[in-house]
């Protein structure tokens, strides 16, 4: 066996070399730097339908991200989606007639809820809920609504 | 035909004996880990034979498996135009699944047998008896030392694993085959949790060191004092480890990601 200062010394090294592969996994390759749900306020969003909308999708403002989706909930009385968002502390001056609209990234990317900010002097508070919301759009609908559409134009006209 | 029955009647009893020698060679060794606490160069001598020798196999397997991931990944995902995804493919695949496992199923094989066979062969040139001779419990000096050791190294060596499989990943992926490298990171850092993938991971890798290193220093220390009994222990650890190790992370990730 080899003499057991060596020995320490390489374990030392193997163990720091752990944890900091653990450090670099934290910092690197997971999102804990981003949006920690307690440096944040909480705003609510009612939407008819949410889509495909999960919880821990990016909230963007013009494109920027300024925070994350923390619950999703159904209001029992309105049969609507309660969206919780958890906004950056940084961006404290929203609006209060800001408005939220559930979009998708690229064509068959993930759908996240984009803000546009409004005029209103006050801003947006913890617990605040928003006044205008858009939902997201259903693919399935709208190719319904122009199958449909198309079909009643046709039997409706006479023709070309 | 009597016979046939009183063969698996043998062979039942036999095993829930083994089962309950293992439970309690557990407990004995478990009231031995805190003695053992209080002298860690016993622990780091064995870090060194479980943990640090198992490196270098750890990190070219990690490196390889990263790699392997990162070109099957690309040309499934090429086709759906999603290749910018493919750091979020390595980087959940490893963290999540292969990191843990893979790592378990070598360290079984590398540390495992190794333990095993050194026990084994304690007991079988009678050196345990020994040590009770000497009134030193061999369970706490010889054993303890090992379980905390296998413990402690697994979840290090797991991440060294994974952070050494999504570099192989990023290398394979950018460099050969024109990923972009800022959206490779971006993607995987915006799906990736620390807590859900990287610390599951973890846990996993916990769960499965403790009962490699358990199955590993139990089947030295129940083995047949004989050369053909060790290398039989040896060649059971193995098996024993990895089928534990598959059927706990069926469990684990029905658990976790269900």
């Amino acid at each position: 066996m080899r003499n057991s200062r060596a020995i320490e010394i390489t374990v030392g090294v193997f163990v720091i070399a752990g944890l900091a592969a653990l450090f670099v996994l934290a910092m690197k390759v997971s999102n804990i730097t981003a949006f920690q749900s307690a440096s944040g306020y909480t705003i609510i969003g009612n939407f008819n339908n949410i889509g495909g909308l999960k919880v821990r999708a990016p909230v963007t403002m013009a494109g920027v991200q300024v925070g994350r989706v923390s619950s999703i909930t159904l209001d029992k009385k309105t049969f609507e989606a309660r969206v919780a968002m958890t906004i950056d502390n940084r961006f404290d001056n929203l609006p209060t007639d800001t408005s939220a609209a559930i979009r998708t990234s690229g064509l068959l990317g993930e759908q996240y809820v984009g803000l546009e900010p409004g005029g209103m002097p006050t801003t947006l508070k913890d617990g605040d809920e928003l006044m205008l919301t858009q939902s997201a759009l259903i693919l399935e609908k709208i190719i319904s609504q122009f199958i449909y559409d198309k079909a009643s134009g046709d039997g409706g006209g006479s023709g070309k | 035909m009597i016979e046939w029955v009183r063969r698996i009647g043998a062979g039942s009893i036999d095993m829930g004996a083994t089962l309950g020698r293992g439970a309690l060679f557990l407990v004995r060794v478990l009231v031995g880990v805190p003695g053992v606490l209080v002298r860690p160069g016993l622990i780091v001598a064995q870090m060194y034979s479980v943990g640090v020798l198992s490196l270098l196999i750890i990190s070219v397997s990690g490196i390889f498996v990263g790699m392997v991931l990162g070109l099957q990944g690309y040309n499934t995902l090429v086709d759906f135009g999603a290749e910018q995804s493919l750091g979020t493919l390595v980087a959940l695949s490893l963290t999540r699944e292969l990191g843990p496992v893979v790592t378990a199923l070598l360290f079984a094989g590398r540390a495992g047998s190794a333990l095993t066979a050194e026990i084994g062969l304690m007991k079988a040139t009678e050196q345990l008896s020994g040590m009770e001779m000497m009134a030193v419990d061999p369970e706490h000096r010889i054993v303890a030392p090992r379980l905390v050791a296998g413990l402690l190294s697994l979840p290090l060596l797991t991440t060294i694993f994974v952070l050494l499989g999504i570099l192989g990943g990023y290398a394979v992926g950018t460099g050969l085959l024109g990923v972009d490298p800022g959206a490779f990171w971006s993607q995987m850092q915006s799906n990736v949790g620390f807590w859900e993938d990287v610390m599951n991971g973890v846990v996993k890798s916990l769960v499965f060191g403790f009962v490699g290193t358990w199955i590993a220093v139990f089947q030295g220390y129940d083995c047949m004092p004989t050369s053909e009994g060790v290398s039989r222990a040896t060649t059971r650890t193995v098996v024993y480890t990895s089928l534990a190790v598959l059927g706990l992370d069926f469990i684990l990730t029905a658990l976790m990601f269900g």
